[in-house]
């Protein structure tokens, strides 16, 4: 058992796969000698070399496109994407080809590349370090999207996402790097993408959240239970494509009340996808309007710290939403 | 900009409160202090004064409505004021339900009004419904009556003393022991005190209660309660007296009755009843007793078996005063004589220690009180 913080425990699944399966490489910017702009390369380079920690140009749309052509030819492509704002060029890769490849080749072609990208806002980021794209990409059948908010779940689900045959979007929250800490198991087993953790058992409502705002999330929740005696149960999705609907249904119908809580924008977020599952397939078990609690419409995370600070859900205004429905 | 005015919470332990009657019609004026209506709570009636000077503009909760505390009551505005469109209360409970409160209702074929809402502006939860489910079917467990008969609606009062009383028994293993006292000494000097204070009404009660204050500071042990992590001594002993009323029972509270000598006793037992009988005790006038009385002898019981207001130690029944036949100095003779019943708490305290309080308190009636004269001459 040791004690991490995210982005070690990503380093560390990194380090594992490269060892553990000669098919594994990873490619990026600044991924290589520089040890990548979070460091969650640092050192392997020196350890496997320059053909399997694989400096790339800057396009974004050439490192999916050489993933996507590694993968089909059998190896275990690991691309990053230094910020989630850079991910734009390559939308047409991983949306017109690493996604429908399998559909598209009538199961002829899989296609398992894994893409890791820092998302998600951060004091100083601005316009093109914060933005969070969960959301766009959910949207698309092919992809499976993963987010994980704890060090043990982002090593094992790293070590899930390079064994899954299917492209995958790793989504790591780069505010929670090192604000997250936690403890990893000496071995671990591997977690495919899918089951979503319930991270706190309660019966008052449900609050579903992924990333760092799963981690707030636990925060808001054991505040309410000691401040309020409300006893909330918090979900944390950690793979919104496939969703684990059954979670998320079993739990509202315990509670009869949800809330959803993103730093995506709020109009088109995947808050509205949980809503609408809800009130598809839970109807009858609502006994409260289903709540989200997400980033205002506004175009990128403000700089100045204290429009920052309004922008981005935090554990105050979570503890708020969940006092409001509460009470409803 | 209208006055709102809400269901007070009219003492600490009050989450609710009946409209008993409104004083006022929608369009009356009022002045600000104004009585504008009637509440029932569990403990006492109580006028509620205006909030402010204008017109009633609306009224939201009728006569008999019970609702919780903060529940908009009224709206006070000037003349003509335009009244925001808003749900009333009313509207807002018996209006719509959530799909899970609507599901719930028609399985079990409810009607919305039987339950009560605890949520924002009276809104029924599921929680609600589970919650009238659950108590439903423990009032109904025994079989009900089919026999001719009538339903007589539990009222708020009936309902709290239900609460208490079983609350009692099911917590507190109780134990009744009966004394009994010479009263002569005390109609003795009720003479002395009627001549000494014309006009103030003094009734055995007085010395019963100075005797059992006094007793109190003695044996601390029986002015107290039972708490899980120990026995709670109060340092103040506040007897709280039961009164009797037409549709239940009161217990106001004689505060620091310890420290009131009798005439002072005589006039706030007096006061205390009147007021309690006419509904106008103050809310917390029936509350934060640490000992209870309960003089049923009034009634003509001779002997009877009381029940702790919890979460107090102990509890006196007095039984009426009676002529009876007694042994003095080997002669028949008839005596002044009153039954006395100490139910206790035997967690708190056993027996022997029952015995010595009740000896201290009817060695206090049988001289008379003689502190208590001295005190009151100094």
């Amino acid at each position: 058992m040791a004690d991490m913080t995210l982005i070690e425990a990503i380093r560390c699944a990194l380090d594992e796969a490269l060892a553990q399966d000669g098919r594994v490489f990873i490619t990026g910017e600044d991924i290589g000698r520089r040890g990548g702009v979070f460091r969650a390369t640092q050192g392997l380079y020196e350890k496997y070399g320059a053909r399997r920690v694989m400096d790339s140009p800057l396009t974004e749309m050439g490192i999916v496109g050489v993933g996507i052509g590694a993968a089909l030819a059998d190896l275990r492509p690991v691309c990053e994407i230094q910020f989630a704002d850079f991910i734009h060029p390559a939308f047409n890769q991983i949306v017109g080809e690493a996604a429908r490849m399998y559909y598209r080749s009538a199961g002829g072609w899989r296609v398992p590349l894994v893409i890791r990208v820092p998302y998600g806002a951060v004091p100083g980021g601005g316009l093109y370090h914060c933005q969070s794209v969960e959301a766009l990409f959910a949207h698309i059948p092919g992809l499976k999207i993963v987010v994980p908010s704890t060090p043990r779940d982002a090593r094992r689900l790293l070590h899930g996402a390079i064994l899954d045959p299917n492209p995958v979007l790793f989504l790591e929250t780069k505010y929670g790097y090192r604000q997250i800490r936690g403890e990893v198991p000496e071995r671990d087993a591997p977690l495919l993408p899918g089951p979503a953790r319930i991270a706190r058992s309660g019966v008052d409502l449900s609050l579903f959240a992924w990333g760092l705002m799963a981690h707030y999330a636990e925060v808001a929740a054991e505040r309410a239970a000691r401040e309020d005696g409300l006893d909330v149960e918090v979900v944390d999705l950690r793979t919104l494509h496939p969703l684990d609907r059954d979670s998320v249904l079993t739990s509202v119908s315990k509670t009869g009340k949800a809330l959803v809580v993103h730093e995506d924008n709020r109009t088109m977020g995947f808050g509205a996808e949980i809503a609408a599952l809800l009130v598809d397939e839970a109807f009858e078990c609502l006994d409260g309007p289903v709540k989200r609690l997400a980033a205002p419409d506004v175009p990128a995370a403000p700089f100045n710290r204290g429009m920052f600070d309004f922008f981005l859900p935090g554990p105050d205004d979570i503890l708020a939403a969940i006092r409001d429905l509460a009470a409803y | 900009m209208p006055t709102t005015l809400q269901m007070p919470k009219l003492g600490e332990s009050v989450i609710e409160g009946t409209v008993s009657r409104w004083l006022k019609r929608e369009g009356d004026p009022v002045d600000e202090y104004e009585p504008l209506l009637e509440i029932i709570t569990d403990k006492v009636d109580t006028e509620i004064p205006s909030p402010a000077a204008g017109v009633l503009l609306r009224i939201h909760v009728g006569e008999g409505e019970t609702v919780a505390v903060g529940t908009p009551l009224a709206l006070i505005g000037d003349a003509g004021e335009e009244v925001e469109a808003r749900q009333s209360a009313r509207a807002a409970g018996s209006g719509r339900h959530s799909p899970a409160v609507a599901r719930l209702l028609a399985e079990h074929q409810l009607d919305a009004a039987a339950v009560r809402g605890s949520g924002r502006e009276g809104r029924i939860t599921r929680k609600d419904v589970e919650a009238h489910l659950a108590s439903r079917q423990q009032a109904t467990a025994p079989a009900e009556s089919t026999t001719p008969g009538e339903l007589l609606p539990l009222t708020p009062m009936r309902r709290r003393i239900a609460q208490q009383m079983v609350a009692s028994v099911q917590t507190a293993p109780q134990v009744t022991a009966v004394y009994e006292a010479d009263m002569g000494a005390v109609l003795a000097q009720r003479e002395t005190l009627r001549a000494e204070h014309p006009g103030l009404r003094f009734t055995p009660v007085a010395w019963i209660v100075a005797a059992t204050a006094r007793a109190l500071v003695e044996h601390p042990t029986l002015n107290a309660e039972w708490r899980a992590d120990g026995i709670f001594l109060h340092h103040e002993r506040h007897v709280g007296l039961a009164v009797a009323l037409e549709e239940g029972l009161i217990v106001p509270v004689i505060r620091h009755a310890d420290r009131l000598a009798l005439p002072d006793l005589a006039r706030a037992i007096a006061d205390l009843a009147t007021r309690a009988r006419a509904g106008q005790l103050r809310p917390d006038e029936a509350r934060g007793g640490t000992f209870t009385i309960s003089n049923y002898g009034a009634g003509g019981c001779l002997v009877g078996t009381p029940i702790i207001n919890p979460p107090q130690a102990a509890i006196l029944g007095v039984g009426a005063l009676q002529q009876r036949p007694v042994v003095r100095e080997g002669a028949l003779v008839a005596r002044p004589m009153c039954y006395f019943s100490l139910t206790f708490d035997h967690r708190v305290l056993d027996g022997a220690l029952a015995d010595a309080f009740m000896r201290c308190m009817m060695g206090g009636l049988e001289s008379g009180m003689d502190a208590d004269r001295e005190k009151q001459d100094r």
